[in-house]
C-alpha cells in the first residue's frame, strides 16, 4: 500500500511540492475513490496537481474548464448534426442517426469511456452554473450518463477527478459533501523555496532566499492582487535572465522584474521602488 | 444534550460518531454516512496523530471556514488537554439554545437577533408579551427603535422576503429565457440555409442571457445602530432565506461574515454563532476601515457589475471621512450599484451632517429611510428599479 508520504515524495520528484493537507487529501481521493475538492486564492497551484498527477500516473488527464453559460452539450455529448443531416440525404432514411458514429464526445463522457482511468480536472466549478453542477452530482456519484437516444453509457473505468474552486460563488453542499476536500494556501518559506527550486534549479540559494522572502513579504501588503506562486516563479524567471544576483544590488533590475509580481496599476502605484528595496532588504 | 468523551466510548466507531457529532455541534455539515468514510480514510493512514489528523481533516471538511479552524476542533475532542475545555463550550452552547427556547417559546421567527449583551436581550424579552398586549397602534409606523416585538422581527423578515423576491421574479423570467437559449436559433438557422440549398448545415444557437443581480449587505451593528440590530438581522436573514446568492456581514470595529451563520438552518445554532460573532465587538464605528477590509477581502470575489451592495448604517464613523469617500470610489469602480440605508433619514429635518455620511453621499445610487417597516416595505420598488 503506497502511503501518502510516498505520494508526496513522487510528486517532489515530479517537481511538484504539496504540503501536507494536500498530499493526504489526494491520497485519500485516490484510496476512497472520491472525487477531491480544491479551493484556495488563484495561483497557487490547483490545477497543477492534477497535471502533475497525470504525469505521475501515466495517463491522460482530460481537463474542463468551466465558465458561465457552459451547459451538458458543451460538458457531456453533443450530437453531430451536421453529419446525421448529411446521412440522412444520402440514404433517405433515419434509422442509424442516432448511433455512437454520430455522438460528438465531450470531456466527461470522455473521461468514463477511457479504457485506463484518467484524471478529470473540472477547473474553476464556481464559475459553472447551479445547473450544471447538478449534472456534475449525477456524474460523479453514479459515474454514468444517460443519454436519451442510446441509453445509459456506464464508465469503463473511474475517473480520478479533480474539482478545482477559486470561490466567485459558493457551492452547494451536496457537491461538497461528495468530495474529499483540501484548502490550498500560499505556500510557507520552506515550501516555496522548494518549489521556485524544482523550476529554476539554476538559482544560487542567496538569491532563492531573497526571492521568497520579497514575495513572501509583499504577500502581507495591501494589495489588490496578491501575488501567487506562479507569479513568484515569474519573478525568478525574470531575475535569472535579468542576471541578477543580489536583490538589493540593482533597483532598475528589481524594478524591471516587479512587472511579474503585481499586475495592476493600484498595486504598481502601492508599492513604489523605494519600498520594494525597503521589503528586498529585510528579505535579504 | 451529552457530550460524549473520546475515552468513554466503547470502540473506535462510537468514538468516531462522537467526534462527528462535536464536529456537527460545531456547525460543519457532516451526514451519516461520513462516518463511514472516515473511518475508511483511516485505515489508509499509520498509526499516528498527526496523521489521523491531516486524514480526518481531508474528509470532514467541506470549506474554507472548516478548514481553517478544523485543527482547533480536533484537538479539543481527541487531545487530553483540551478536551475539557471543549466539553464546556460544548455544554454551554446546548444550555444557551434551551434557555433560547424557554424565552422565546421557540417562536419561528425572532432568530436572527441581538448582537447586543445577554443582558440586555433578556430585558427586551422579558418585556416582549407586555408590549405586544397593550399597544393596538400600528406598529408599522412605529421607529424601528421601539419595535422588539417577535411579531415586528418576522413582519421585517416577510418585508425582507418580499424585496428579495421582488429581485428574484425578475430573475426567474431570466431563467426561462436561458432554458430556450440553449436550444437552436431555428430563425437564424433557416435564413442561412437558403444559401446552401436548404440544407440547415450551420447552426445557430441562442446566446445565455445575462446572470441576475446579487445582493451583498453590511450591516453596522455599533453602539448607536444597536436599538435597530435585531430588526435588521431579522431583515437579513429574510434576504437570505429568499435568495441564495446573498451575502451578508455585520461590522462595528471589525467586519465579520454572517452569510453562514444566517443560513444556518438550526435557527437557534444561527442565534448562537451571531452572538458569538457580534462578541469582541465594541467601541465606536469604523465604517471607512472596515468598506476597506470588504473591499480588500471579499469584494474581489463576490461584488461584481452585476451585485447591489446594500449598507445599513447611520453613517456616524470613528475613521477619517476621506476613507469612506475613498473605499466607497474603489467598491464603485468593481461596477456595482450601491445603496444606503440611513434609519436616521426616517426622521423629521434629517441632514446627512456626520461627515461620514456626507462623504458617502456621492457615491450612492440610492440613499433611502429605514426607520419603519413601512420604510424598508417602500423600497420594493426602488431596488427593483437598479
Amino acid at each position: 500500500m503506497s502511503t501518502w508520504r510516498a505520494l508526496q515524495d513522487q510528486l517532489a520528484a515530479a517537481g511538484y511540492v504539496a504540503a501536507d493537507d494536500l498530499a493526504m487529501a489526494l491520497h485519500l481521493a485516490l484510496m476512497l475513490g472520491r472525487p477531491l475538492l480544491l479551493e484556495g486564492a488563484a495561483g497557487v497551484g490547483k490545477t497543477d496537481v492534477a497535471r502533475k498527477l497525470a504525469c505521475l500516473r501515466h495517463t491522460r488527464l482530460i481537463r474542463l474548464q468551466c465558465y458561465e453559460g457552459l451547459d451538458a452539450s458543451h460538458a457531456i455529448y453533443e450530437w453531430n448534426y451536421q453529419r446525421q443531416l448529411l446521412a440522412i440525404r444520402a440514404s433517405e432514411t433515419e434509422d442509424a442517426v442516432f448511433s455512437e458514429k454520430y455522438l460528438l464526445e465531450r470531456p466527461l463522457l470522455a473521461a468514463i469511456r477511457q479504457p485506463v482511468a484518467p484524471v478529470l480536472l473540472i477547473d474553476e466549478v464556481d464559475r459553472a452554473d447551479e445547473e450544471f453542477e447538478a449534472y456534475l452530482l449525477e456524474i460523479l456519484s453514479d459515474y454514468q450518463i444517460t443519454i436519451p437516444e442510446l441509453g445509459t453509457i456506464t464508465a469503463v473505468t473511474r475517473p480520478i477527478v479533480i474539482l478545482t474552486s477559486n470561490g466567485t460563488r459558493d457551492l452547494s453542499d451536496a457537491l461538497r459533501r461528495r468530495c474529499i476536500y483540501s484548502y490550498v494556501d500560499y505556500p510557507d518559506r520552506a515550501n516555496e523555496i522548494a518549489i521556485v527550486r524544482a523550476h529554476h534549479p539554476g538559482i544560487e540559494a542567496e538569491l532563492l532566499g531573497q526571492i521568497v522572502g520579497f514575495v513572501q513579504a509583499l504577500r502581507k501588503e495591501d494589495l489588490e492582487k496578491v501575488p501567487g506562486v506562479a507569479e513568484s516563479l515569474d519573478f525568478a524567471a525574470a531575475l535569472a535572465g535579468l542576471g541578477v544576483n543580489d536583490l538589493t544590488g540593482d533597483p532598475v533590475a528589481l524594478q524591471a522584474a516587479l512587472g511579474a509580481l503585481l499586475k495592476t496599476q493600484g498595486d504598481r502605484a502601492a508599492v513604489p521602488l523605494a519600498v520594494a528595496q525597503r521589503i528586498a532588504g529585510k528579505a535579504a | 444534550m451529552i457530550t460524549r468523551f473520546a475515552l468513554r466510548a466503547n470502540g473506535p466507531a462510537e468514538r468516531m460518531a462522537g467526534f462527528l457529532a462535536h464536529l456537527r455541534l460545531n456547525g460543519m455539515a457532516l451526514g451519516v454516512q461520513d462516518c463511514g468514510l472516515a473511518l475508511a480514510a483511516l485505515t489508509h493512514v499509520s498509526v499516528d496523530l498527526a496523521e489521523a489528523r491531516l486524514a480526518l481533516k481531508a474528509v470532514c471538511c467541506s470549506s474554507a471556514e472548516d478548514f481553517a479552524r478544523f485543527d482547533a476542533l480536533f484537538a479539543a475532542y481527541w487531545i487530553n488537554t483540551g478536551r475539557e475545555r471543549a466539553g464546556k463550550t460544548a455544554g454551554n452552547a446546548r444550555q444557551r439554545s434551551s434557555a433560547v427556547i424557554d424565552q422565546d417559546g421557540m417562536a419561528g421567527s425572532g432568530q436572527a437577533e441581538r448582537p447586543d449583551t445577554d443582558g440586555a436581550g433578556e430585558a427586551e424579552q422579558d418585556g416582549t408579551g407586555r408590549l405586544i398586549g397593550s399597544r393596538i397602534r400600528n406598529l408599522m409606523r412605529v421607529d424601528l427603535r421601539e419595535v422588539v416585538g417577535t411579531a415586528d422581527l418576522a413582519e421585517a423578515e416577510a418585508a425582507a422576503a418580499r424585496l428579495a423576491r421582488a429581485i428574484r421574479d425578475r430573475r426567474s423570467r431570466r431563467r426561462r429565457a436561458a432554458t430556450r437559449g440553449a436550444a437552436l436559433d431555428l430563425r437564424r438557422v433557416v435564413r442561412a440555409s437558403l444559401s446552401t440549398g436548404g440544407e440547415p448545415v450551420r447552426l445557430f444557437r441562442r446566446k445565455r442571457p445575462e446572470r441576475p443581480t446579487r445582493l451583498v449587505c453590511l450591516l453596522d451593528v455599533s453602539g448607536s445602530m444597536a436599538v435597530y440590530a435585531k430588526v435588521f438581522l431579522s431583515f437579513l436573514k429574510g434576504l437570505m432565506t429568499a435568495d441564495s446568492q446573498t451575502d451578508a456581514y455585520l461590522f462595528h470595529t471589525r467586519l465579520a461574515r454572517i452569510t453562514e451563520a444566517l443560513r444556518d438552518k438550526d435557527a437557534l445554532r444561527a442565534v448562537d454563532r451571531m452572538s458569538l460573532l457580534a462578541q469582541g465587538f465594541g467601541g465606536g464605528t469604523r465604517i471607512g476601515g472596515n468598506l476597506a477590509a470588504f473591499n480588500a477581502h471579499y469584494a474581489k470575489r463576490l461584488v461584481s457589475g452585476r451585485s447591489v451592495v446594500l449598507i445599513l448604517s447611520d453613517g456616524f464613523d470613528t475613521d477619517p471621512p476621506q476613507v469612506i469617500g475613498a473605499e466607497l470610489a474603489r467598491l464603485k469602480k468593481r461596477g456595482c450599484r450601491v445603496v444606503w440605508l440611513n434609519p436616521l433619514k426616517g426622521w423629521r429635518d434629517y441632514q446627512p451632517v456626520a461627515a461620514g455620511m456626507a462623504a458617502a453621499l456621492p457615491h450612492l445610487d440610492l440613499f433611502a429611510a429605514a426607520n419603519t417597516l413601512d420604510s424598508l416595505a417602500a423600497l420594493e420598488p426602488e431596488l427593483g428599479r437598479l
